[in-house]
């Protein structure tokens, strides 16, 4: 029981997710920083932004209703985390594990994105009622293909359960490989998700300030930061389980070091893109992910099925 | 938001958009704008009524800080005007001088709109790459005149400062850096795909609408109008250099951007003809403290658009009007026009595109009643009352004050 709770709350549980999520917002922020030619903040700048707004007041606009405007935050940071539980990271298996877990996590992870909707929605501000339902229309956008990219692996490995889709793939050696298409059409779709550029018009700063979070400050501001944080490190660690699963039965110092490696990979080609592409329209948005993206993700399926269907 | 399904949004005056305060309140359906209406004001300053106050040598460094980014063409429009009035001939050199300071001048202002432009479209490697760029030229004003805006470089009958040769051949090799450095924004701007998709048929303005709404500058030549002061009436040393007219027809903010770049490749053409020219000579000529009575106009190309000054001399040492029209003036009422049946989100890069400075602009305040969606404007007794009322209900009563102090007023 000790040694659960031990694993939820300090490692790899909460502690440490909350931890790593900052030094990954720092890695990116330097990252971007250092491509644009700027130097860029110091080691501890995401901790010291977050002491500072957790020491901040809460400032909550009378016209918003107050129960939901708080609870979204953290409704969000929650289940961000309870996600973290169920995706192996260093080891086949993970903390917990159950056919069909590989969908409680893309669920979880959309949970953050209505969270945000609904605490933009009830702040009543007009900038963050626009940037919500700007969210919302982006999440139709960006689900599909996200789905259909991180499924099209499980579907090869014949598994709803992450856990066995890692084993999968560690018995045939190099076959992940064959979902690269699905791991670019994954990670696209993922930066509408954490809402960074190209995709990031819900929080479009010269056009609806700061979205659904322009009326947040304070603690509960310091939560949604957190949150997305956190969310990018949960996405990304999904993303090396589902499309990156080597390496997963070494030895355990060497397996973390490695499953460090894959996310902060992961994280730099966001960083990458978010460096080189310009803002799109939210009408650009959805055209591309209907247009471009699905059909991509319904080829790789295609040569999923083909090759479970023949080959294997 | 009521709810029918229009309602409208305030962009500014306070907005993370608009570099300046200024009103923009956007009718909205759903992404879609129905209407803006746009308020001007927030900046004024009153510098029409405070040059009319100070001398002539003066009045060059107030109009200079008309705006801090096109400063040297609104003392350069200023001092042309006051020269006509007082017959003075400028050196050859000052000329050329001018001529030149009046290109970096464009160079660093064009440098920092691609890199605005890069911001409003969400593109913030633009920004910081072209205003990393921007530095080089920025430092190279700083060595001609000492400071990097607001340079001082102008006076009545010439320049202050001359330039040596090695001051020369910095400026050139800092041109050639540049001109290496545009040449790939060149590229980036007219190939990148997302900066084509946001900035491709977005803020439409055709020839026959530019000419009608009276568009100035890049924004006019983006619509194929042939309109540049510095062709159409030479001042300086513009007459004796050969430059082209950059005009484009894709009449939208991709246009505007194009413009402005390959017109960044037209100033390093020309500062390479001034410093092959630069004559040798005197760089002033001696002003007389009285400006004998007259009135003259002047036009100046500046980055953002043609600049007019209107002078008006009374035989004193102090001019007698001063008006001064900036080209955001020109180019703001094209705005409205551009915005119609756009999205929300070419609302920034839109505004943007006309590379605005308000307060250039801002010529006077209008005060609205509180409370009124009306345009009704305050008299000035109306406002006096309304501020005695105002400090009343905060429990401040002047009156007593008030009467004491005519009382100790009296004869």
């Amino acid at each position: 029981m000790l040694e659960f709770l031990f694993k939820v709350i300090v490692f790899p549980g909460i502690f440490f997710l909350s931890a790593f999520g900052l030094f990954v917002e720092y890695f990116d922020r330097k990252l971007y920083a250092r491509l644009q030619n700027r130097i860029g903040p110091p080691w501890f700048q995401p901790v010291a932004d977050l002491i500072k707004l957790l020491a901040k007041e809460d400032v909550i606009p009378r016209e918003a209703n107050r129960n939901m405007f708080m609870m979204a935050p953290v409704f969000a940071l929650t289940s961000v985390i309870t996600a973290f539980l169920y995706i192996p990271l260093w080891k086949q298996n993970s903390l917990f594990s159950f056919n069909g877990d590989i969908l409680v996590v893309l669920y979880l992870l959309t949970i953050p994105t209505l969270a945000f909707f609904i605490g933009g929605w009830y702040s009543t501000s007009l900038y963050a009622r626009i940037g919500s339902v700007r969210s919302l229309t982006q999440l139709f956008a960006y689900e599909v293909p996200l789905f259909m990219g991180i499924l099209s692996s499980a579907l090869l490995a014949d598994s709803w359960s992450l856990k066995d889709i890692t084993i999968f793939y560690a018995k045939h050696n190099w076959l992940w490989l064959v979902n690269l298409l699905g791991f670019a059409i994954a990670l696209v779709s993922f930066l509408g998700k954490l809402e960074k550029a190209p995709f990031d018009i819900p929080e479009a700063e010269t056009e609806v300030v700061a979205g659904c979070f322009t009326e947040y400050s304070g603690r509960l501001f310091a939560l949604l930061r957190l949150t997305l944080d956190i969310e990018m490190v949960v996405g990304s660690a999904l993303l090396a389980a589902v499309f990156f699963p080597f390496g997963l039965s070494l030895p355990p110092l060497l397996g973390f070091l490695l499953f460090i490696a894959k996310v902060l990979f992961i994280i730099s080609l966001i960083s990458l893109l978010r460096t080189i592409l310009a803002r799109l329209r939210i009408d650009q948005m959805i055209s591309f992910c209907w247009k471009y993206m699905v059909p991509l993700a319904l080829l790789q399926i295609l040569v999923n099925l083909f090759l479970k269907g023949v080959i294997l | 938001m009521h709810n029918s399904d229009e309602f409208r949004i305030p962009i500014g005056p306070q907005h993370p958009a608009l570099k300046e305060p200024e009103s923009f309140s956007v009718a909205l359906k759903g992404e879609k704008i129905m209407g803006v209406d746009i308020r001007l004001g927030y900046n004024h300053r009153g510098i029409e009524k405070a040059a009319e106050e100070r001398t002539y040598v003066q009045d060059i460094y107030l109009i200079e800080r008309v705006c801090g980014i096109c400063s040297h063409a609104h003392s350069t429009c200023f001092i042309q005007a006051v020269e006509e009035i007082a017959k003075l001939a400028v050196p050859k050199r000052a000329q050329y001088i001018r001529t030149l300071i009046a290109e970096l001048e464009r160079i660093h202002s064009h440098l920092l709109w691609l890199g605005v432009a890069g911001h409003e479209i969400g593109f913030d490697t633009l920004l910081m790459y072209s205003w990393r760029d921007r530095e080089v030229v920025m430092d190279i004003l700083a060595i001609l005149t000492g400071n990097r805006v607001n340079y001082g470089m102008n006076t009545i009958g010439g320049v202050r400062r001359d330039i040596s040769p090695d001051q020369v051949q910095q400026i050139l090799k800092a041109v050639d850096t540049l001109e290496e450095r545009t040449k790939y924004y060149i590229e980036v701007a007219t190939e990148e795909t997302t900066i084509i998709k946001r900035l491709s048929g977005v803020g439409v303005v055709s020839y026959d609408d530019a000419l009608r709404l009276d568009a100035v500058g890049p924004t006019a030549r983006a619509s194929g109008v042939r309109r540049d002061v510095r062709a159409d009436d030479p001042y300086a040393a513009y007459g004796e250099l050969d430059f082209n007219v950059i005009t484009d027809d894709h009449c939208d903010v991709y246009g505007r951007t194009v413009v402005r770049v390959k017109e960044l490749m037209e100033s390093y053409k020309i500062i390479r003809q001034v410093l092959k020219k630069l004559p040798d000579g005197p760089i002033s000529v001696r002003m007389p403290r009285i400006i004998p009575a007259g009135e003259a106009l002047s036009r100046y190309e500046a980055p953002r658009g043609e600049d007019v000054h209107y002078v008006q001399a009374n035989g004193t040492d102090k001019p007698a009007r001063v008006k001064i029209r900036a080209p955001t003036l020109a180019n703001v009422q094209v705005v409205k026009h551009m915005l119609k049946d756009r999205y929300l989100a070419d609302m920034p890069i839109v505004i943007a595109a006309i590379d605005p400075c308000f307060s250039c602009t801002d010529r006077l305040i209008a005060i609205k009643e509180p409370d009124s969606e009306s345009a009704n404007i305050f008299t000035w007794p109306a406002l006096h009352k309304y501020s005695i009322d105002w400090y009343k209900n905060k429990g401040i009563d002047f009156t007593q004050l008030n009467k004491k102090l005519e009382e100790r007023l009296k004869p």
